[in-house]
């Protein structure tokens, strides 16, 4: 659809992501490896995920299309499952690493949190799957034409890399409150990240009916926001401190 | 690749689509969404000569328009002037592929991204694309030559020429079969593009990208000039030279490696062209521009070869096909240049006359015409010896059911190759025609000038074994007239007086080769004649493909089907089957009485015996030889040459055209908008956030962190 559309879904998609990725983890290298072992975890659960769908597929009858769809649903439930497997086994990795980091660091104690490992490595699983779902897309969106032509909405584009943004800030904070629940030896949050991640993905296939889709995605998004915000150590009194320091702040500079 | 997480309900049936084509090359679900590719396409390319360039050219990234429909000349105006959202690539119905219309879209061109045109199976009542007087500038008659007669001061041959082959337009316009594709394009215009009561069409509209850009600018001299820079490993060439091979055959074989005038040699040449063409590029089925010609001098040349052996004539016969006769000549000025300086079998002055046959299929009454030249035949020598060839001629056609005549009026000779032999030397000559003046095929050079054209049909319960035998009337009339001929040019060698009714064309194989010529080249009989690395030429694009004529278009490959198939035919047809095996066959020179210099042997398939899966080849051997057809211009470098043919067509990297569904410019800002507020709402919040993190995220439990 040109070059505007390709930049437009490209801001939308990975916008926030590449600030976060400026702001928080760009400066330490410790957590720009942390991020793309992360990415590296979520490719190898997707790629364990479609080679089970793939063979499933080959060995059954390729003509039967309910069949195929049913395979779908079950290889994308699977996925979703092993997805968070994978994001468990990554917690154990970065459990052990950081009492070794610990003894190797020049300070007392670890370099990092588990907190901000939590984030880095949400943030990680969050970029990958925010990419294989959108630049396949985006590629396509700099030709000239846009969807439509079979009865697709026009609006698919820009639809797709919301429902990206929305993914990308979930798994960002279904990692945050997840390692947080491990931390505490909370399994019933492993057990609620799981059931939401399922929820989203039942919502994307009620696709195109993006009302029905995008919105509840985003309430949920809000909701693991706030989840997160409380989990990682923030709280409504360090909010009310932030507004009256900036309050004081500007009073005293004005 | 496969996202499992964002699935929905129409990704599912791509990603069911997605696996089907896993065996494709190259595939991707949300392209699929996007562009239809259209595959029945035909561009018109670009060809340049000394002074300009005709033809198409697209811009290098493929030009975009929204499709119309076109109903009728008056609704041009909402692509040129009304519509809101050029530029428009404008649906042409056959009916409204007008000189007027594509002239109007030539002059509002930024409006106008491309034009595609519907053929249909069906002929208009007449459409020709080429110009009225072909080849004026290269023929023999111009300012110092016949004044009066130049540049069809007298005759117009073709008065239905409108000229578009030669026009130049810059878009793309390309050509549609009337198929399913056609179908789905209109479907998609009715669907997105139609204005709903006079307000303007909704967006998305339906829109096309046509691809094909040609390299090559200006005119010939200047692409000859590019073809020549070396810049680097591997230099673009971009145009090439039109031309291809000539074929000729000889009653009396000559040695083919002495060139020259020979002594007391005194030839009759009976010549006929093999090319046409089309606005469109490469689909040329010159049914009766030159088909008609060639075959019945095939036939003719078959009917001769008995009496031939039996009381070889005086003077020898030579059949020469030209190819790229269309494109000023090319064949027969090639020949006649190689006669000049010596670098031929002869030379101009063993010709002792040409007969030519020009078209000859489509009769408007019960005569065919006998045209010569005015302005040679005011001399006496050369008005006597064509006086005496038109006395063959006629008296040939005792028994038969038409009569040859000469025209009224004194008018020039019709293009015909040999108008290139009177360039260079007065030789007496006539050109059997079945127009008097104006052409009677009112498709010259177009891709109508196709078997219905000649009223070639066939019962329609016949297999295509069948109908290859079967004998139509086309066929008949058209082996009547390879009689005259054959007759004609025995009488005129100076052959035995009382054979010369023993001759007679067969019309069966003139019906086998109007078939495989016009309707389906891939035939047992062409198979069989054909050498077998050759075979494959005569299907196109693979075997299970629906049957289909050869395209007459000379090309720049010099690898065009029609002259392979005319040089085999001719080997089959005036040569005599030998005993050699196949690798005696490829070196005669072995055996005591056979010589490469004086034949061309050729191993050819052979047909099938029933009770049998092997062909029964054999060897050929035949007077039968091709000369190259480049033209001279090319030879001498002399790219601007006004007298010889300096045509050549344009290279290009890919042709392809498709359709897709365009969004208005608003929802494209609009998104871009979007995103740039989301990334710096983000670049804000981050910032912010990250200031303030150790106040946000005060947990004294933890140790604090290093830098943050």
């Amino acid at each position: 659809m040109t070059a505007a559309v390709f930049f437009g879904c490209a801001f939308i998609a990975f916008g926030p992501a590449f600030s976060l990725f400026i702001f928080t983890i760009a400066k330490d290298p410790l957590r720009v490896i942390i991020l793309i072992a992360g990415a590296f975890f979520w490719l190898v659960s997707l790629l364990l995920s479609s080679l089970v769908w793939f063979i499933a597929t080959k060995a059954t009858n390729a003509q039967d299309l309910t069949l195929q769809k049913n395979l779908l649903i079950f290889g994308s439930i699977f996925s979703v499952i092993l997805q968070e497997v994978f994001r468990f086994a990554y917690y154990r990795l970065l459990r052990k690493a950081n009492e070794g980091l610990a003894a190797i660091s020049e300070e007392d104690g670890p370099p990092l949190s588990v907190r901000e490992m939590a984030y880095v490595a949400g943030l990680g699983f969050g970029i990958m799957s925010g990419a294989f779902s959108m630049i396949n897309t985006l590629s396509d969106s700099l030709g000239p034409g846009t969807v439509g032509m079979f009865g697709d909405s026009q609006y698919y584009f820009i639809t797709s890399a919301l429902m990206t943004l929305a993914l990308t800030m979930l798994h960002t904070f279904w990692g945050v409150v997840f390692f947080e629940g491990c931390e505490r030896k909370r399994w019933w949050v492993i057990a609620v990240v799981l059931c939401v991640h399922l929820m989203v993905f039942s919502l994307s296939l009620l696709n195109p009916f993006y009302v029905g889709s995008i919105l509840p995605v985003y309430a949920i998004m809000l909701l693991m926001a706030v989840w997160a915000f409380f989990s990682s150590g923030g709280s409504l009194h360090n909010i009310t401190l932030l507004w009256t320091c900036r309050k004081s702040n500007t009073e005293t500079s004005s | 690749r496969m996202n499992l997480d964002e699935i929905s309900c129409d990704k599912l049936a791509t990603s069911i689509v997605f696996f089907f084509c896993l065996s494709d090359v190259s595939c991707n679900s949300v392209e699929q969404k996007i562009y239809v590719e259209l595959n029945n396409t035909v561009p018109c390319v670009r060809l340049l000569n000394a002074t300009h360039q005709i033809g198409c050219q697209s811009s290098i990234s493929g030009d975009t328009g929204v499709i119309h429909v076109l109903e009728s000349e008056a609704d041009l105006e909402w692509p040129l002037s009304k519509g809101p959202n050029p530029p428009y690539m404008v649906l042409l119905e056959s009916s409204l592929f007008t000189r007027s219309i594509m002239m109007k879209m030539k002059n509002e061109s930024n409006r106008v991204a491309g034009v595609a045109v519907v053929v249909p199976n069906t002929s208009p009542p007449e459409f020709s694309p080429h110009t009225t007087c072909p080849n004026e500038n290269t023929g023999v008659y111009s300012d110092n030559y016949g004044p009066n007669l130049a540049h069809c001061n007298t005759t117009v041959w073709n008065p239905r020429g409108n000229g578009l082959s030669y026009e130049e337009f810059d878009f793309p316009v390309f050509s549609l079969k009337e198929d399913n594709e056609t179908e789905f394009i209109k479907q998609c215009y009715l669907d997105h593009n139609r204005a709903v009561n006079g307000s303007a069409p909704q967006y998305p509209l339906c829109a096309m990208q046509l691809f094909s850009h040609m390299h090559a600018v200006t005119n010939t001299p200047t692409c000859m000039r590019r073809n020549d820079i070396n810049f680097s490993i591997n230099p673009e060439m971009v145009c090439d030279p039109l031309g291809d091979y000539n074929v000729w055959g000889s009653i009396r074989p000559y040695n083919d490696t002495v060139f020259g005038h020979k002594e007391n040699e005194s030839v009759v040449i009976a010549a006929a062209r093999l090319d046409s063409r089309a606005f469109f590029w490469e689909v040329s089925t010159g049914a009766e521009g030159s088909v008609s010609g060639f075959v019945t001098l095939l036939a003719a040349a078959q009917a001769l070869r008995e009496v031939t052996h039996e009381a070889p004539p005086t003077r020898n016969i030579l059949f020469a096909f030209f190819q790229g006769e269309t494109f000023d000549y090319i064949g027969s000025s090639r020949m006649v240049y190689d006669m000049e300086n010596g670098k031929f079998v002869i030379d101009l002055d063993n010709i002792h006359s040409v007969l030519e046959i020009g078209q000859v299929a489509v009769h408007s009454g019960t005569n065919l015409f006998l045209h010569s030249d005015p302005v040679s035949r005011r001399n006496n020598t050369v008005n006597d010896e064509v006086k005496n060839l038109v006395n063959n001629l006629q008296s040939s056609t005792a028994g038969l059911s038409f009569l040859l005549v000469e025209p009224n009026v004194s008018q020039p000779l019709p293009p015909s190759s040999l108008q290139r032999f009177l360039r260079a030397q007065p030789i007496p000559g006539i050109v059997l025609a079945d127009h008097e003046s104006a052409f009677n095929n009112r498709y010259y050079e177009s891709f109508y000038d196709n078997a219905a054209n000649l009223n070639l049909t066939y019962p329609s319960d016949l297999s295509p074994e069948e109908q290859l035998e079967f004998v139509t009337d086309t066929a008949k009339s058209l082996t009547d007239v390879a009689t005259v001929v054959a007759r004609a040019l025995y009488k005129q060698a100076g052959g035995n007086e009382s054979l010369v009714n023993n001759i007679k064309a067969d019309p069966k194989i003139v019906t086998q080769m109007l078939y495989g010529f016009l309707v389906s080249s891939n035939n047992s009989w062409f198979q069989a004649v054909m050498a077998p690395e050759l075979k494959n030429i005569l299907s196109r694009y693979g075997a299970c493909v629906h049957p289909s004529p050869p395209e007459y278009y000379v090309g720049v490959a010099m690898s065009s089907t029609p002259t392979r198939l005319v040089q085999y035919l001719l080997a089959n047809l005036t040569g005599a089957a030998t005993n050699l095996t196949q690798s005696q066959c490829q070196k005669p020179d072995e055996l005591p009485n056979e010589s490469r210099q004086m034949y061309s042997y050729l191993w050819v398939q052979g047909i099938v015996p029933p009770n049998s899966t092997e062909r029964d080849s054999f060897c050929v051997r035949a007077s039968v030889r091709l000369t190259k057809a480049v033209s001279p211009a090319f030879e001498l470098g002399e790219y601007a040459s006004k007298d010889y043919s300096t045509w050549t067509e344009s290279r290009w990297k890919f042709i392809k055209a498709r359709i897709f569904l365009v969004a208005s410019r608003d929802l494209e800002m609009l998104t871009l908008g979007v995103g740039v507020a989301v990334l710096f709402t983000s670049l804000l919040v981050t910032y912010f956030i990250s200031t303030k993190a150790d106040v946000l995220f005060s947990s004294t439990r933890e140790p604090a962190s290093a830098a943050y």
